[in-house]
């Protein structure tokens, strides 16, 4: 029996990219970067997510690259942790035990075997107070390490660790709070402090908001509330320390770093424009503007080829020190809100939601990666606070994923609401969603349903409105307009004593639609819009409802604020049970009967997992996470599992995401699922410790096998690993990053030959007639001249087919036999000098 | 507090003249500025910046560098001469024309044997100072095109001079040219456009470090002759240069109103290597900053925007203090007004003309704070203009308004004024006694019987006027003591007294019936900013420059008891934290415990009568007053009853009607005649 705890929440992908600064390989070809739990690698060329460093239990809170061995990185988490990596390969080189939750994470090339954490005075219970502490990292050689020796360096620093660094060499620590600057001294343990007012006369506010330190001259650069950029020098001095002031921002400059010469200076903003300042000519500067959202963080590579920001739509911009925009790397979006329903595209299986304002953003969730946005409101977002803005709030797709309904809303807080119904048809020449009809005043007021029927046949599209109404819509079927497409328009209003609609659901099979007025749930049949029954369970409104699926459609479930969770038997219009429990969100699983409850309770969320037609729940689990789910998602796998334990069954064809209020993406993973994408993520990545090009990926397994194929050219057996090699190779040439790949002209050749079907063998002497006879034919071809003799073995061949091929001449077959010799012998020249 | 009727005047259409060069004496902490108009200016930088001195200029003669020669000072112009100042007596000394066409500059050596100037011809002129004069030496090898900007080493054994498009280095020696360094146009300016190097700086480390019309600040290494680092500080012009004593810190005026400070700082700590590193920048002006000076503890600027910032360098100070606050000069600190207190009129002085006003009337009485109805609009009676080139020095209309006097450097000249009605006529009294030449200081008696004239070695000349003319009664001469220029007279109600203060400090009684010296009051560390007699006690109340006030018994020889019980309780902190002087002292005569004063930002009556505050208590205390009931409105009060109605003030003054004219002049009439400043970008328009 396995336990339950093989089941456990991750935190799954779509997780903050830009919650720390990102950080660039010394030879400017990687980035990594915090996400959830893991720390990711990209490549900065292809922006591809190459591996993740996998093995801390809480968020990643820093990361920095080992300074005495540049291959190796440093990563400290919440879970009180710091691991060292070989980032590369993935490898997990060692685990330092400290044992207070880390908020970053700094090192220094001076320091050696020491590294700076930050982390909450022990003290503070408020996790207002933080300090800076140095941990000399034991030298052993176990794997897992508890670090005793902390020292603190200083206490009372910012939590924000961007206004924390260290100077020329780490020659001194600079930290700033509110509106003291700090400089420790390490050789003379001496600090120097330095403050500014409050605000000045003109309302300047000049709390510290970043800082950075010069990498070879004595010079701070600290970044203010107002857009100030103040460049300190002579700080050793307590009074004759002196600033000179930059201003470009107009608004707090959220980050600062000096490039690693020293030249130059970037900054940046809610402007969402990245400044280079020339370091010493102060009013030189360059902008990089309209780079998205606004700019969190910049960091440069070491050798200051390449600069990366991140910004607050979670995404990290790789720019050339051109000032060239060389890349996008792009998480999940998390807008301020997710006002949309967790979707997914039925066709590229892609996580749908609102992401950047205005648009819907499709979400790979097995790549982890995004995949493109559709811009929804189509209007120029502005970055500024305070305006009211297009929102996409709701959207739908349909069974075929060949319709999208999508509700786009202004001024929810305002009086006068704007909104607009749009449909979107796909388009399978350019494979995106094309609006297809735009419906200005769908309802009287605002929508607060929709969904689309499950029937495969027609589409119909059910709005429910604060209005009373319920609209159905269809398309036109009106043969007489000349055009191709078909709009779509109101086909019935529906209403219930005036109460306000609240859900609308269609069954499996589309042939009854449930419409909830508070307390009231009315069964509509689609197709004669009958009123066909009513069910009600007072007290308490229906917050959520559904019809059980498969086997289970005879049930449809509801939800009431009064915390009841009704299932209702649809043939005997009875209710078959009910139970008291707070259900936050309530989802079906399109591919099997199981519902999954999600209900809060004290503090925390728990999770049920049933089938309607059963009394006890198939899984539970509490504790899931401590916020309110009101989003979840069954994701439908690729290849169902073949889970055996019965607890886990219910992940088998489907897996569950949800989402907290945090804006934290999460899953359930099975242990045995877990192990299996490791080993293959292993196998994927390094297997040797043989020079490990991808080259030698692609071609170090091929070559035995050849060398195999040489040695034993006439086993029959040779022919299917034959088969299955090239495949391989496809598949490799396919999956292997581009940037990592020989030149195409290299691969060409080899491609070709490993398509080319083996002449080795019982096929071969098969296929040798088959050759000889196309060989003949183009012999004739090309013979065409010599049309007399040609005719004459025509009337003979006429005669008989068989004949032919046996009355080649022997010159021919040699001929042909050398054609054939001589060209394998190519293959095989090829295949082993290419290595 | 008492109420009063006010006069607000506006019609006094007074307009600095724009600063152009600013000359700080180390030793003796003055700084010495020039103005547009030819009119030089001693300001006492430890004494709160207290305008000591001031010499008026003269038509056509425009200053274009001042120079101090240990405790000398000397101006030169466009007139092409050369002007040795008499500090003592606040008049120049004597001119020496250079002969080498307008003069561009001027400065002396810090050894204080030579002065240079450089002139329009191309020559750099050497002269040698002498004990009274200066002596022509010899000219420096001429170059073509003019010297617009002269700075000597340190050592007094090269010169570094900036002329268009290049820096000449000069051995002083042999007077031959060392270097010569070309500025270039900077990028995407036009070939015909020149570069003006507007100022150099000599360091003792051999850097020359030069400001010119590109926007740009070289630093040069004059043992090679190259350019070492250039920073690119304005779009326009840097005009002014400035180097701190020690040569660690530079200011950079430029032509968009803003000071630049760069500071000689090692990039790495502990290190010797410095660089000039550009810090602060100080937005104060809105016009050319035409003169900077790095004073110990502050960066003084000038420009066309007539106004003298003085900002204090805050890294220089222990402890917050008014000393450390940001000090702009707009007014100069003595009266250009006159009141004829009897007859409601004013006289205004302007630098070439006087002007007499009558005031207007009101109608009727009105709740305070409303204004009344002018029944009869204010008129002016008189445009007097000066004979002469010289600008006036001071003016005076006697307390019945009969009498009008005013001198200029050379002269003094003595009118009556006849009144019937409308008609206004005036009349030179020809008969001058000689000894009134000049005076630096005028005042008429009370009774408008005698006039006080300052003359020199802080002696007062006392004429006696009468309908038939005047005649010259007697000299006051002090016992002993400076010989300084007296710049304020006081005479009692009586007749009997009268007070004179010098620029030294010195504050003289005179008894008029005797014509003898009374006494004389202990010398106070600042500057009398004003003065009066109280007309009931007879009581000298004095206000320095550092906001202490001083109440000296002229009877009894000593301070009085109120005196001492504020010298012994301290003022209030917000009350010496004000950064203008006080300019006048009224007594109210129906209410003899109050004292009316005022400077240029607020009015304020102190009552003998009351407590004074001490720290804690809430300094402005009026508005928490009103609020209180009557009868614990006694025990919350002070001494200090302060009016912030009125801003900008030149001139208050109590008449004998109990009515109060208030002179204003606001800031931004000044600032809308003068011309358009350089076009900025600002955010967001």
């Amino acid at each position: 029996m396995v336990e339950k705890s093989d089941i456990r929440v991750v935190r799954c992908g779509g997780s903050k990219i830009n919650l720390r600064p990102p950080i660039i390989s010394n030879d400017s070809r990687f980035v990594l970067c915090a996400s959830g739990d893991l720390v990711k690698v990209y490549s900065t060329r292809t922006e591809e997510w190459l591996n993740s460093l996998q093995g801390h239990t809480n968020q990643v809170t820093g990361i920095a690259f080992n300074p005495a061995n540049h291959l190796q990185v440093y990563s400290c988490s919440a879970d009180g942790t710091v691991k060292l990596w070989d980032y590369i390969d993935g490898i997990l080189i060692k685990t330092f035990i400290i044992g207070y939750p880390l908020v970053s994470l700094y090192v220094s090339e001076k320091h050696e075997g020491v590294i700076f954490l930050h982390l909450p005075m022990a003290t503070d219970s408020m996790n207002e107070c933080f300090q800076l502490v140095s941990a000399h990292l034991p030298k052993s050689a176990e794997q897992e390490v508890e670090v005793k020796e902390l020292s603190g360096v200083c206490s009372h620093i910012s939590p924000n660790p961007s206004c924390t660094a260290f100077g020329r060499g780490g020659e001194y620590v600079a930290y700033a709070m509110h509106l003291q600057l700090n400089v420790y001294f390490f050789r003379k343990q001496k600090t120097y402090s330095f403050s500014l007012p409050a605000t000045d006369k003109k309302g300047a506010r000049n709390a510290f908001t970043c800082l950075a330190c010069h990498p070879t001259d004595d010079c701070i650069a600290t970044g203010h509330e107002d857009g100030k950029i103040r460049l300190w020098r002579n700080f050793r001095q307590k009074k004759e320390y002196t600033y000179s002031t930059l201003h470009w921002h107009h608004n707090a400059v959220n980050t600062l770093c000096f490039t690693p010469e020293g030249t130059n200076l970037l900054s940046g903003g809610i402007e969402s424009v990245l400044v280079q300042w020339q370091y010493g000519q102060d009013n030189k500067k360059e902008f990089l503007p309209r780079l998205g959202g606004s700019i969190l963080h910049v960091s440069a590579s070491s050798d200051g080829q390449l600069f990366c920001t991140s910004h607050s739509d979670n995404k990290i911009t790789v720019i050339e020190s051109s000032f060239k925009v060389s890349g996008v790397i792009q998480g999940l979006v998390k807008g301020d809100a997710i006002l949309t329903d967790l979707m997914i595209d039925p066709r590229s299986k892609a996580l749908v939601l609102n992401g950047k304002p205005g648009h819907l953003q499709f979400y790979s969730l097995l790549r982890d990666k995004h995949l493109y946005n559709l811009a929804i409101a189509e209007q120029e977002y502005i970055y500024e606070a305070g305006l009211d803005q297009f929102e996409v709030v709701k959207a739908a797709f349909d069974v075929k994923g060949s319709w999208l309904a999508t509700v786009e809303e202004r001024g929810q807080k305002s009086s006068d609401l704007e909104f607009f119904l749009k449909l979107w048809a796909f388009d399978e020449t350019t494979q995106s969603f094309v609006l297809n009809t735009t419906i200005t005043a769908a309802h009287m007021d605002r929508i607060i349903s929709m969904c689309f029927s499950s029937s495969e046949e027609t589409t119909m599209l059910v709005t429910t409105a604060e209005d009373g109404q319920f609209k159905a819509w269809c398309q036109d079927a009106d043969e007489d307009t000349q055009q191709d497409q078909n709009f779509w328009s109101c086909d019935f209003v529906g209403s219930y004593h005036n109460l306000k609609p609240k859900n609308c659901s269609f069954s499996a099979d589309s042939s009854l639609l449930a419409v909830s007025f508070r307390e009231v749930i009315t069964i509509w049949s689609p197709d004669t819009w009958e009123l066909l029954t009513t069910l009600c369970q007072p007290p308490g409104e229906i917050r959520d409802l559904c019809f059980g699926r498969l086997s289970c459609s005879k049930y449809l479930l509801g939800t009431t604020t009064n915390n009841l969770l009704c299932c209702w038997n649809l043939l005997t219009c009875a209710l078959e049970w009910s139970t008291s429990v707070e259900v936050s969100k309530l989802q079906p699983d399109p591919l099997s009967e199981n519902v999954a409850a999600f209900s809060y309770q004290s503090k925390h969320t728990d999770l049920f997992v049933f089938k309607p037609s059963e009394p006890r729940p198939l899984f539970t689990q509490n504790k899931v996470c401590s916020e309110k789910v009101h989003r979840a998602i069954f994701v439908p796998r690729e290849e169902p599992l073949n889970g055996c334990d019965e607890s886990s069954q219910w992940l088998n064809r489907s897996q569950l995401y949800f989402l907290t209020q945090n804006m934290d993406l999460l899953t359930f993973s099975i242990a045995t699922e877990e192990d299996r994408m490791l080993s293959s993520s292993k196998r994927l990545l390094i297997d040797d410790s043989v020079a490990v090009t991808p080259f030698y990926l692609l071609l170090g397994k091929h070559r035995p096998q050849q060398q195999q194929k040489l040695d034993t050219p006439s086993h029959p057996a040779a022919d299917k690993p034959k088969h299955t090699q090239g495949s391989v190779t496809i598949k490799e040439l396919l999956h292997t990053p581009a940037h990592v790949l020989p030149a195409a002209s290299v691969l060409c050749s080899m491609f070709v030959s490993s398509l080319l079907i083996s002449n080795t063998g019982v096929r071969e002497e098969r296929e040798s007639s088959e050759q000889e006879m196309d060989s003949e034919k183009e012999e004739e071809d090309s013979e065409g001249e010599m049309e007399p003799r040609d005719s004459q073995q025509e009337l003979r061949a006429q005669g008989s087919v068989d004949e032919v091929t046996l009355k080649l001449s022997k010159a021919q077959e040699r001929e042909l036999k050398k054609v054939r010799k001589t060209d394998f012998s190519w293959m095989a020249d090829l295949t082993d000098s290419k290595p | 507090m008492g109420e009063f009727k006010v006069h607000r005047v506006r019609f006094f259409d007074y307009m600095p003249s724009g600063i152009r060069a600013l000359a700080f004496n180390q030793h003796n902490e003055r700084m010495a500025v020039a103005r547009m108009d030819g009119t030089v200016e001693i300001f006492h930088c430890s004494d709160r910046f207290f305008q000591e001195k001031i010499i008026p200029g003269r038509e056509q003669c425009g200053i274009e560098g001042l120079s101090w020669v240990g405790e000398r000072l000397f101006s030169a112009g466009l007139n092409g001469e050369i002007t040795e100042y008499d500090l003592t007596n606040q008049s120049v000394k004597y001119t020496i024309e250079a002969y080498g066409g307008p003069i561009w500059t001027i400065t002396g050596n810090q050894q204080g044997t030579h002065l240079v100037v450089g002139c329009e011809d191309g020559t750099v002129k050497l002269f040698e100072v002498n004990e009274d004069k200066i002596q022509f030496e010899r000219n420096l090898d001429r170059q073509k095109g003019r010297i617009i900007s002269l700075s000597w080493h340190p050592s007094g054994s090269k010169i570094a001079a900036g002329m268009m498009d290049r820096i000449q280095v000069f051995d002083v020696e042999t007077g031959h040219s060392i270097h010569r360094m070309l500025a270039d146009r900077g990028v995407g300016t036009s070939r015909s456009k020149e570069c003006m190097v507007w100022s150099v700086v000599y360091l003792s480390d051999g850097t020359i470090i030069s400001g010119d019309s590109v926007g740009m600040v070289k630093m040069w290494n004059d043992h090679t002759g190259t350019l070492i680092k250039s920073h690119n500080v304005t779009k326009c012009d840097v005009l002014a240069l400035s180097v701190s004593q020690n040569e660690d810190s530079l200011v950079v005026g430029t032509s968009e109103g803003f000071v630049v400070q760069f500071q000689f700082i090692s990039m790495v700590l502990e290190k010797d290597d410095k660089e000039w590193v550009r810090t602060r920048t100080f937005r104060n002006h809105t016009h050319d900053v035409r003169a900077v000076a790095e004073i110990t503890t502050a960066v003084v600027s000038g420009g066309m925007d007539t106004q003298l910032v003085v900002r204090p360098l805050l890294d220089k100070f222990e402890v917050k203090s008014s000393a450390s606050a940001l000090r702009k000069i707009n007014f100069p600190h003595r009266s250009l007004v006159s009141c004829a207190r009897k007859s409601g009129l004013m006289l205004f002085q302007y630098p070439g003309h006087l002007e007499l006003w009558r005031l207007g009337e009101s109608e009727g009485q009105g709740i305070p704070g409303s204004s009344l109805l002018v029944k009869r609009k204010p008129e002016k009676l008189l445009h007097l203009k000066v004979k002469g080139e010289d600008h006036i020095r001071c003016s005076a209309v006697s307390p019945c308004g009969e009498w009008i006097a005013y001198s200029t450097a050379s002269s003094l000249r003595l009118y009556r004024l006849h009144c019937d009605n409308n008609n206004v006529s005036i009349t030179k009294i020809s008969k001058i006694p000689k000894v009134l030449s000049s005076a630096s200081q005028l005042c008429f008696s009370s009774d408008s019987s005698h006039l006080f004239s300052a003359s020199t070695q802080s002696s007062v000349h006392l004429v006696s006027l009468s309908q038939s003319g005047c005649k010259f009664v007697g000299t006051l001469k002090p016992k002993s003591g400076s010989h300084q220029a007296i710049h304020l007279l006081a005479a009692s109600e009586d007749g009997k007294w009268l007070a004179s203060a010098n620029s030294d400090h010195e504050v003289h009684v005179y008894n008029l019936h005797t014509q003898k010296p009374h006494c004389t009051v202990p010398i106070y560390s600042s500057a009398v900013s004003a003065m009066a007699i109280h007309p009931t006690t007879n009581c000298l109340f004095m206000m320095h420059a550092d906001q202490q006030m001083f109440e000296f018994s002229i009877e009894q020889k000593q301070y009085t008891d109120w005196s001492r019980l504020v010298q012994r309780k301290g003022l209030h902190d917000i009350w010496l934290g004000r950064d203008t002087p006080c300019l006048n002292v009224m007594f109210n005569p129906q209410n003899p415990s109050h004292v009316i004063l005022h400077d240029t930002y607020m009015l304020c009556i102190i009552d003998q009568s009351l407590p004074l505050p001490d720290g804690k208590t809430q300094f402005y205390n009026q508005l928490t007053l009103k609020s209180l009931p009557k009868e614990q409105r006694r025990s919350h009060s002070h001494a200090f009853k302060v009016c912030k109605t009125f801003k900008d003030i030149l001139c208050v003054e109590l008449m004998s009607d109990q009515s109060l004219v208030v002179v204003e002049r606001p800031l931004e009439d000044i600032s809308t005649q003068l011309p358009a400043p350089i076009k900025q970008k600002k955010f967001a328009t």
